[in-house]
């Protein structure tokens, strides 16, 4: 019944580490320690727009912080040795408390900073609102995004075919995802593609992402689901639109259907993070879910 | 019979939960012969157990802050280790269903009973003080309020040993908290644990307000008030704001549980995105009751120990009551990732920001107080200057997530972890043991030794930024919270540098320990005479250390900000013409007591054992109405006692 594994050789990690250096900078003043290595999976080494788009704001509203932050850290050591006790020659005003000059700069810094970094957020969470269609030429993809207990399930449906824990989409096309969940919450996420969204039992998220290169992309659940919570993991496999059309064929012919018994032994809890396909699955499967009329019962985590 | 509690309930398949529950039997089977052994019994139930003086209660909350920090950091350096080895394929020594309760208590027992009882406990010990006041409006009540948070801990700790506790996080998100997914009684054990403890908050709160609204002494005018006392006040505000809304969210989440209702479940109607809400409602405001009381701590030691007025005292307090009515505003931006719209989340978004503006005043303002100042580098002073350096990053890293594009992709990652232990350790931590080392002349007569409590802070502020600063890194590197282990091999050098941090802080702690030991050992040589130990301006410093049960002699005249600093410049204190016999409240069993059968009453209903939970309940009901209802008169402290008091004060001040 599971297909075999596809995996396509990772392109452009070469590319990214000029790409990255410029970031470097920010990125090692954000954490002391962080070298990130070219390696690195993470939020900042973007392979997509939306992440790309996320991980400029961060840069740039840490940079705008860190002009206020600074040279906060370095007055505060520096009265705090220069005002020592011990030094003879520093002034001493017991009694100065007030001056409305310095109150009002006091005040001002701030609030400045906070109007600048409040425009970065209003325009960001509208052009990066999760459910706001990407601007493409290409025909986007739908995706269905089912989690469950512990593993993931993609539904394609306009292609008729469903894969758990591993995700192969087309690079250069929007993503549309619906999520939901058929056990307690969990929150999708691939970092170099960009947001995460929650999926949660009896609704429907969306997810807009794009994968700009090939490449294989770490994603996991980043909310805490239970035991099996730190293997539900998988990975994103973007390839070129003719290996996505080939992959599709491929698992159309190997794989067997998603039908009701399939999916309530899927759905079972357990951890099992097989990789595995489906040649065709119920149109109706997600809404199904989403609807919680499945006829399977809200699994229970343990069955003592 | 016992419900469903039997001999499954003691893990005895489970070495490390057994030697931990070992080794709390022993300690506390150690603890209780030491006592009965040296018979101290009498004296304890008489000056501590049924004590109602603010001062007491104060002290005990502190105390049980320190006994539960151990137990928090315990599941802390478990965490480290853990994550410090099960990489790759390796699954480390704590299994999931070990790991997940560890995570789960580290969270509820830092910040319900090592965060909470560490500032209620200061701000009752100093709050009255400050005020010039004899106690806090309802010293009964305020035993009660102890004895509830107690019980409280009591419980999470009795999971340890019998049943297990939740794995569901500190906050227990349902619908994994529902009975279909933790059908164990770990989450009852952490309800009713909180829901005990809840009720004593927030009577904690309601006395608090009401002292500070009511009672104050002759001539301290609002604008008189320290500083401290205004972030007591605000804290004490969103407690009882706040706190009934997470009795009423656990309260459904127990009618969910125990009755078959569906408010937060996946069938019936239910919704989660309903619990979420609500448990952020409360949980906003709670990390400011947290911080606030911090920030007047750091007020009052940096005024202090530079020997100067606060810089900019109105802003300090408009800035504080900005604070305390925005946290209410900002609750959504703990979940921006679920979908509620552009416009909702930017809004969210841009009100969490403007905290940081009345933060970063805040923050200048202790930097205008340096400023011109004859800076003594005593310790609170120096947990003062490295919250400072260290609070800033966390508020920087905390206004980032206040961007939800930004938080989109650092949601529950590690950098979120390493954020709020950035400004819980970095502000509330380092506040309150600023505090404890500056007040504790004020409770015990003598000064706490400087150099362990020099490395006592070096070692927390280095070790600090050893476990988390690695952990901001990770966050980025896309690692998230509450893994037992992980695929990526990469992450490990961070990890194991995350662990060696935390047994730096372990080292901290150590030193803590260590300075208690040997500053009570030398305390002959270490007496303070005066009272006043670092050349104080406020009231507290006024009084005898430790200050007679009733405060004052005569109740302080306040004529300007920094009271006492004011008189001192007025010239030396001078005994009173005349005292006034005072009126003192009886000690009262009724806090103990109810507090006990709340235990029972919790104990009961954790483990379905419906008879007993009845009779507890009743047994706590008519205690309350018992003491209630007994006519106790006060006993009086005459004008002689006080006169006498008062000239063997100003002997021991100034021999000559």
């Amino acid at each position: 019944m599971p297909t075999g594994e596809h995996r396509p050789p990772p392109h452009g990690r070469f590319q990214n580490c000029t790409r990255l250096s410029r970031s470097r900078i920010f990125a090692a003043l954000v954490a002391a320690c962080l070298v990130a290595s070219c390696s690195g999976a993470g939020v900042l080494d973007p392979q997509g727009p939306v992440a790309s788009a996320e991980r400029l704001i961060l840069l740039n509203a840490t940079a705008i912080m860190l002009v206020v932050v600074l040279p906060v850290i370095v007055l505060t050591l520096a009265f705090a040795w220069w005002y020592r006790a011990s030094n003879a020659r520093a002034a001493y005003r017991p009694d100065w408390s007030y001056s409305g000059r310095i109150e009002f700069v006091v005040w001002s810094i701030p609030t400045m900073v906070v109007i600048l970094l409040a425009g970065v957020a209003w325009t960001g969470s509208h052009d990066l609102d999760p459910a706001h269609k990407l601007q493409s030429d290409v025909r986007p993809i739908r995706i269905e995004v089912v989690s469950l207990d512990w593993k993931w399930l993609f539904i394609y449906p306009d292609e008729q075919v469903a894969a758990v824990n591993q995700l192969v989409v087309p690079t250069g096309t929007p993503i549309e995802f619906m999520l939901t969940s058929a056990t307690v919450m969990n929150s999708f996420f691939v970092p170099q593609l960009g947001s995460q969204i929650y999926t949660m039992p009896g609704m429907t998220t969306r997810l807009n992402l794009l994968a700009e290169r090939p490449g294989d992309y770490p994603g996991f659940s980043s909310n805490f689901s239970g035991d099996g919570f730190s293997d539900m993991r998988f990975l994103v496999h973007a390839v070129p639109a003719s290996e996505f059309q080939s992959w599709l064929a491929r698992t159309r012919d190997e794989g067997s259907a998603l039908d009701a018994a399939a999916y309530s032994q899927l759905a079972r809890v357990g951890s099992n993070a097989q990789i595995q396909t489906y040649s065709s699955v119920d149109p109706n499967l997600f809404e199904r879910i989403v609807q919680q009329s499945t006829g399977l019962a809200t699994s229970p985590h343990k069955e003592d | 019979m016992l419900g469903k509690l039997s001999w499954a309930a003691i893990p005895f398949d489970e070495p490390i939960q057994m030697a931990a529950s070992l080794m709390i039997i022993v300690g506390v089977l150690a603890v209780l012969s030491l006592i009965t052994w040296k018979g101290w019994w009498t004296y304890l139930w008489r000056e501590w157990l049924t004590s109602v003086d603010h001062k007491r209660i104060g002290i005990m909350y502190v105390l049980l802050a320190l006994v539960m920090l151990l137990r928090g950091f315990t599941d802390a350096i478990m965490m480290r280790s853990q994550q410090a080895i099960a990489a790759g394929g390796a699954q480390g020594y704590l299994p999931p269903e070990h790991y997940d309760q560890i995570f789960s208590a580290h969270g509820t027992i830092m910040i319900f009973f090592m965060a909470m009882p560490f500032i209620v406990g200061l701000m009752n010990f100093v709050v009255p003080l400050q005020l010039g006041v004899r106690d806090v409006a309802f010293p009964v009540l305020n035993a009660i309020s102890f004895w509830l948070t107690a019980s409280g801990a009591l419980l999470v700790n009795m999971s340890l040993v019998v049943g297990e506790f939740a794995r569901t996080g500190w906050l227990a998100y349902p619908p994994l908290s529902e009975l279909p997914f933790s059908p164990g009684v770990g989450v009852d054990y952490y309800l009713w644990a909180l829901q005990i403890s809840g009720i004593g908050t927030l009577l904690a709160g309601i006395n608090m307000v009401t002292t500070i609204l009511k009672l104050r002494a002759p001539g301290m005018t609002y604008m008189r008030m320290p500083v401290f006392g205004w972030t007591a006040l605000a804290s004490s505000m969103l407690i009882v704001a706040a706190f009934p809304i997470l009795t009423a969210t656990f309260g459904m989440l127990l009618l969910d549980r125990y009755a078959g209702m569906h408010f937060f479940t996946n069938d019936g109607g239910g919704n989660l995105m309903m619990y979420i809400n609500l448990i952020w409602a409360w949980g906003h405001p709670e990390v400011y009751i947290l911080i606030l009381p911090a920030f007047g701590i750091f007020s009052e030691v940096i005024a202090t120990f530079s020997g100067k007025a606060l810089f900019g005292y109105r802003s300090m307090v408009l800035a504080t009551l900005a604070i305390c009515v925005l946290s209410f505003m900002v609750w959504l931006h703990h979940f921006f990732t679920m979908g509620a719209g552009a416009d909702v989340n930017a809004v969210f978004g841009i009100m969490s920001m403007i905290i940081a503006v009345p933060t970063g005043v805040k923050l200048f303002n202790w930097l205008f107080t340096l400023y011109r100042g004859r800076i003594r580098f005593e310790v609170p002073v120096l947990w003062a200057i490295g919250f400072m350096v260290t609070f800033v990053i966390g508020g920087l890293t905390g206004v980032l997530m206040a961007v939800p594009p930004v938080d989109f992709v650092l949601h529950n990652s590690l950098f979120l972890v390493a954020h709020f232990h950035n400004v819980i350790i970095g502000g509330v931590v380092f506040g309150v043991m600023a505090g404890y080392n500056y007040w504790f002349p004020k409770a015990f007569g003598f000064t706490l030794d400087k150099r362990l409590g020099a490395v006592s802070f070096w070692c927390w502020l280095i070790g600090f930024y050893l476990a988390f600063m690695p952990l901001y890194a990770l966050g980025l590197l896309g690692m998230t919270r509450r893994m037992q282990h992980y695929a990526d091999m990469s992450w490990q050098p961070y990890l194991i540098v995350a662990a060696v941090g935390a047994v730096v802080i372990l080292g901290g702690i150590a030193a803590t320990i260590a300075q208690l030991v040997v500053s009570i050992r030398t305390r002959e040589s270490r007496r303070d005479p005066t009272g006043d130990p670092w050349s104080g301006r406020t009231l507290e410093w006024s009084t005898t250390s430790p200050p007679p049960a009733y405060n004052f002699a005569v109740l302080p005249r306040v004529e300007s900000l920094d009271a006492f600093w004011g008189m001192k410049q007025r010239g030396p204190v001078v005994p009173a013409e005349r005292y006034e016999s005072i009126k003192m409240p009886m000690n009262s069993a009724n806090g103990f007591v109810t507090a006990f059968f709340a235990v029972v009453t919790g104990f009961a209903l954790i483990w379905h054992i419906w008879w007993m939970a009845i009779l507890g309940l009743a047994c706590a009901g008519l205690t309350l109405l018992a003491f209630g209802w007994i006519e106790r008169g006060d006993h009086e402290v005459s004008d002689e006692q006080l006169a006498n008091a008062e000239r063997a004060r100003l002997r021991r001040m100034d021999p000559a």
